[in-house]
């Protein structure tokens, strides 16, 4: 078989957090009853007209600038044109003359391999309505609340080769959109969605293939398999003779298959024509400073600030930074205890551990950073050990409880009266006089014993360095 | 200009529209008079001239970022040829 090289480029449609949508005052709120942020411009009643949400563009804007893009200082809407009842309009307010942004990029590493990933355009427009089927009635059920949410549509250049080079890519965004505030990114409520361009060419060929375009992914996963899948498709299609046909798939995830959506024979052709009911935006130098001046700190400088000023390794630095959710606990966690070592060690070992084995995200985190400093300053303050300590975090974990609150009803709080103490190792010698003996004859490990049985009878609530020293004397 | 039945048909169906024979003539001789008057505005030396983006000369008309609708569902369904579960009720158009 001939050695093929694979061509990807990404159109991903992010729905923007504003509070209303793009064009009137209905809330962008997910879920609620059907039909219930809805209002006459959303769904498209004759007379309306849309007015924009000034944040729709300042979002906008903050992407770009972050994607380091140049921005269209004259810019305007347009209208697609298509029957479909997602649209009660028929048409989709879009941008395709003057987008907002263009020519902008940003850098992956892929296997310590950097590369930028170029940014063709980011253009804004509204989001569609839901269509159910009824299978009672054999008809279409058309829910407008998503319908004239804001998105923003960012197309990538055909810069990468491979599903590595595009999860890489697809962390990177959304890390950049969740940071920036301008987008929640979830993946599984829609707000982020990929839709993947592919072709396949012969290494070292100089024009690109026929390219197909694929839907309807909602994970990192089903992005990775429908790349492999796909490539394999066209792969095979090309090994046989046969030629790759333009169209766009529907990736079915159960299936681990795509299936063309729309042939050839029905192409769109959406008759784009500029927005006569919204008028044109100038934006003016003052306005993009002013964005660029308010734009947070992201990720990369987030990274080489921990190193520096709190001493954290660039690793955990990574991981802690790899989600807004954690780095926004640490910080706020370390601006009340100001123990940036400990915090980062709660994050990266027992939050981590319990992220994985209760299969959650960061982003379900829902433990206060005022109850994960209160947990430090315990231990800090020699009120528990850290053994005592795992356990309380594992309630702060799941139901966000009062460390202090959770050490006194529990009765956790450690012994520091070293008389009782002294009186209970006494005890632990008096009953295991062999360890003794075996301690007293070399046997470094018959204190580790000792301690534990120390540690046993006081329930755990004692200073084993504390122990140590008394039986130590003792002994 | 002269519009092919091949060109009309594929606007229709692209309008959805379902024109009969005589439908079809007028519709090439009002198109094709269109397209005449384009070829004529073509003509003129645009050189230098920004494309017009809208007619009226005003620019930048922003709302702010403030929910300003509740839930208006009866009403909003009211004109619905069909409906149900709070839904507008179409005819299928998904598996």
């Amino acid at each position: 078989m001939k050695s093929y090289e694979t061509v990807i480029g990404l159109e991903v449609h992010v729905e923007l957090a504003t509070e209303t949508k793009i064009f009137c005052g209905c809330t962008t709120r997910f879920g609620g009853d059907t039909n219930t942020h809805c209002c006459p411009v959303c769904t498209g009643m004759p007379g309306t007209l849309p007015v924009l949400n000034k944040k729709v563009v300042e979002y906008a804007m903050a992407a770009g600038l972050a994607l380091n893009c140049k921005i269209n200082q004259q810019c305007k809407f347009d209208r697609k044109n298509y029957f479909y009842p997602d649209l009660p309009k028929a048409y989709q307010v879009s941008q395709l003359y003057l987008p907002i942004c263009h020519n902008g990029g940003i850098e992956i590493e892929v296997d310590g391999v950097k590369k930028v990933i170029g940014i063709h355009e980011i253009h804004m427009e509204e989001d569609a309505g839901k269509l159910t089927h009824d299978p009672w009635e054999d008809c279409t059920l058309v829910d407008y609340n998503r319908c004239g949410v804001p998105l923003i549509e960012i197309v990538s250049e055909p810069d990468m080769r491979s599903a590595e080079e595009v999860i890489a890519y697809l962390d990177k965004l959304k890390l950049i959109l969740q940071y920036l505030g301008v987008s929640d990114c979830k993946m599984q409520e829609g707000s982020l969605r990929a839709d993947i361009n592919l072709s396949v060419r012969e290494t070292g060929a100089k024009e690109f293939g026929t390219r197909t375009e694929m839907k309807n992914m909602n994970s990192f996963k089903a992005i990775t398999r429908a790349i492999e899948g796909e490539r394999k498709r066209q792969i095979e299609l090309l090994e046989e003779g046969k030629a790759v046909v333009q169209e766009t798939r529907r990736w079915d995830d159960n299936k681990d298959t795509s299936f063309a959506m729309r042939s050839k024979e029905d192409a769109q052709d959406y008759r784009y024509f500029p927005e006569p009911d919204l008028v044109p935006m100038e934006i003016s130098d003052e306005w993009i400073d002013e964005i660029r001046n308010r734009q947070p700190e992201l990720r990369d400088e987030k990274m080489l600030r921990y190193e520096k000023e709190y001493d954290i390794p660039a690793y955990d630095a990574g991981i802690i930074t790899g989600s807004k959710r954690l780095a926004d606990i640490f910080e706020e966690t370390v601006a009340i205890c100001k123990k940036p070592k400990e915090v980062s060690n709660w994050i990266m070992v027992e939050t981590m551990r319990l992220l994985k084995e209760t299969e959650m995200e960061p982003e379900d985190i829902h433990f206060t950073p005022d109850n994960l400093a209160k947990l430090i300053a315990l231990i800090h303050d020699g009120k528990i050990n850290r053994t005592v300590a795992k356990e309380v975090f594992e309630s702060v974990f799941k139901d966000n409880t009062d460390p202090e609150a959770y050490v006194k009803e529990h009765g956790l709080m450690m012994v520091n009266d070293e008389g009782e103490l002294r009186s209970v190792v006494e005890k632990v010698l008096a009953v295991n006089p062999t360890s003794v003996a075996d301690y007293r004859g070399g046997k470094e490990k018959a204190l580790g014993f000792l301690v534990g049985q120390t540690m046993k009878e006081m329930k755990g609530k004692a200073d084993p360095g504390m122990i140590n020293k008394i039986l130590k004397e003792l002994l | 200009m002269n519009i092919t039945d091949e060109t009309i048909e594929y606007v229709a169906a692209l309008a959805k529209l379902e024109l009969n024979r005589e439908e079809k003539e007028k519709a090439k001789k009002d198109l094709g008079s269109i397209l005449e008057y384009m070829d004529t505005m073509n003509e003129l030396n645009t050189d230098n001239i920004e494309p017009m983006s809208h007619v009226f000369p005003v620019k930048n008309v922003f709302r702010e970022d403030i929910v300003t609708n509740g839930p208006n569902r009866d009403i909003l369904l009211s004109n619905a040829p069909k409906q149900k579960d709070g839904c507008f009720m179409v005819p299928k158009t998904v598996e």
